[in-house]
């Protein structure tokens, strides 16, 4: 059994069908990079995983859980799958160790002192634990992006899924993010990334999801996609001929 | 002009001024706190919470905003003892200033949640918060910190406006004003004291609520 089974999921918004049966199995310890044009669905595919869309049809289960649309089954969900958003997403009125201790202590109902010293871990997992203090407004982006990775690691997620989290950061700040990346998928956590960074997920990914048009339209490990692209569509997106 | 300035009967009617001052006070205390309560359960209802319940905030809302004070704090005051619930004049006094600023808060308060960014919902959600928690923790704080000068002018309006609760004889500052008036026809003066009197505590009350949103919002939220 996979860790995450996605099985002929369609989304639709109103007449207008957005993922056309995505069939996807991801194993524990994966790291997969989603890849395709704007507007061919990688973020609505990471937004059903995570229950924020609905599926309209289809099938989605993480460690053997079914996701279903009720509250019940969507906090199970949540609290085995942790997303990063592109724009980080930080709550404005909390430090950066208040951002990452209140889900804890809200959610989880960690004591504060439990939830203060993961959040301190994690914080320095991310290389951030001298900011403990700061509020998101003293950070830089790519800062605010390793609290925000740091939030997410800290109710224990058994997968991550980043949609696009190096595509608001000056570019001089994504290689501090990636380093993150790189190293959570070093330690073994199962991640989805929605990315444009090519030679990051040559490098790092396991496999490389091409989708076009709101279907998988190439999967494989990243030698293959990448150096021998299969379909018109694929070729034309990495510009090779 | 030889009319002779005489404020002599300040020694003589000080305690009904301390009482009134204090009276309106007590109103605003209560009517500020409870008011903005009850206008943050409107303004969540209507902005996020359940279908059914919108339209009966709405409704309420718009009736005490498109009707006079005056005739709001009539009918609490006269009209519900009808009803079988009969209020001293301070509890009506009350309850109307309550009932008042609930809904024009609540208006404001929805504009402040309704700008929150879609992602911090969703960044809430992915935590595995529920909506109620989201809500209490994630969008409150910024959204009152968005419209917190808004809503300070709002209740020293109220504060202002509370001077009418003298028609249904609560002994508040206006009330104090008029009787030194009526025993002494030092009008100018009663009222010029009572005048900067109210003026203090619109500079006061500005200056609390400056204080009170000091406290709470440790940072620039509203990005
Ligand atoms: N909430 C929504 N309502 C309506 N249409 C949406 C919504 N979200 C996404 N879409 C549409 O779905 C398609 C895929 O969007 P998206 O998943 O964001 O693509 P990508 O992330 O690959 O750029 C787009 O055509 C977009 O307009
Ligand atoms: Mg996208």
């Amino acid at each position: 059994m996979s860790l995450i089974e996605i099985t002929d999921v369609r989304k639709s918004f109103g007449p207008n069908e957005v993922l056309k049966g995505i069939n996807l199995d991801v194993e524990p310890g994966e790291v997969i990079a989603i890849i395709g044009k704007s507007g061919s669905g990688k973020s609505t595919l990471l937004r059903c995983i995570n229950g924020l869309e609905t599926i309209s049809d289809g099938s989605i289960s993480v460690a053997g859980a079914q996701l279903l649309d009720d509250e019940a089954h969507l906090k199970a969900l949540r609290l085995k799958v942790g997303m990063i958003f592109q724009q980080f997403n930080l709550f404005p009125h909390l430090t950066a160790g208040g951002n990452v201790m209140l889900s804890q202590m809200v959610v989880k109902k960690t004591p504060k002192p439990e939830a203060e010293e993961m959040a301190r871990k994690m914080l320095e997992r991310v290389g951030l634990d001298h900011k403990f203090d700061a509020y998101p407004d003293e950070l830089s982006g790519g800062q605010q992006q390793r609290v925000a990775i740091a939030r997410a690691l800290a109710m224990q997620p058994i997968a991550l899924l980043c949609d696009e989290i190096t595509s608001a950061l000056d570019p001089e700040l994504v290689a501090e993010v990636l380093a993150v990346v790189r190293e959570l998928a070093a330690e073994g956590m199962t991640l989805l990334m929605v990315t444009h960074e090519m030679r990051f997920a040559r490098d790092v990914c396991s496999r490389v999801v091409f989708m076009h048009q709101g279907r998988v339209h190439e999967i494989g490990p990243p030698e293959e996609v990448f150096a021998n692209p299969q379909t018109p569509e694929l070729k034309q997106f990495l510009g090779v001929h | 002009m030889n009319y002779q300035f005489e404020f002599g009967w300040l020694f003589e009617y000080y305690p009904q001024i301390v009482k009134g001052i204090a009276i309106t006070i007590q109103l605003i205390a209560v009517g500020a706190v409870a008011g903005i309560s009850l206008g943050i359960v409107c303004a969540w209802v209507r902005a996020l919470g359940p279908a059914w319940a919108k339209p009966v905030v709405a409704a309420y809302v718009e009736l005490i905003r498109n009707t006079p004070f005056l005739i709001q704090l009539f009918f609490i005051f006269f009209g519900l003892p009808s009803l079988g619930l009969q209020l001293s004049e301070l509890q009506a006094a009350n309850l109307a200033m309550v009932v008042n600023l609930g809904a024009y808060s609540s208006e404001i308060i929805r504009a402040g949640i309704q700008a929150t960014p879609k992602g911090q919902f969703e960044a809430g959600s992915s935590l595995a918060m529920t909506p109620f928690e989201i809500f209490r923790h994630v969008v409150l704080v910024p959204s009152l910190q968005r419209i917190w000068p808004a809503l300070s002018s709002q209740v020293v309006i109220v504060m202002l406006g509370s001077a009418v609760v003298s028609q249904i004889a609560a002994e508040d500052l206006t009330f104090a004003a008029n009787f030194i008036q009526s025993r002494t026809f030092r009008a100018f003066e009663a009222y010029m004291v009572s005048t900067a009197v109210y003026l203090l505590l619109a500079i006061l009350l500005r200056q609390v609520l400056g204080m009170v949103g000091w406290l709470i919002f440790p940072r620039r939220a509203a990005r």
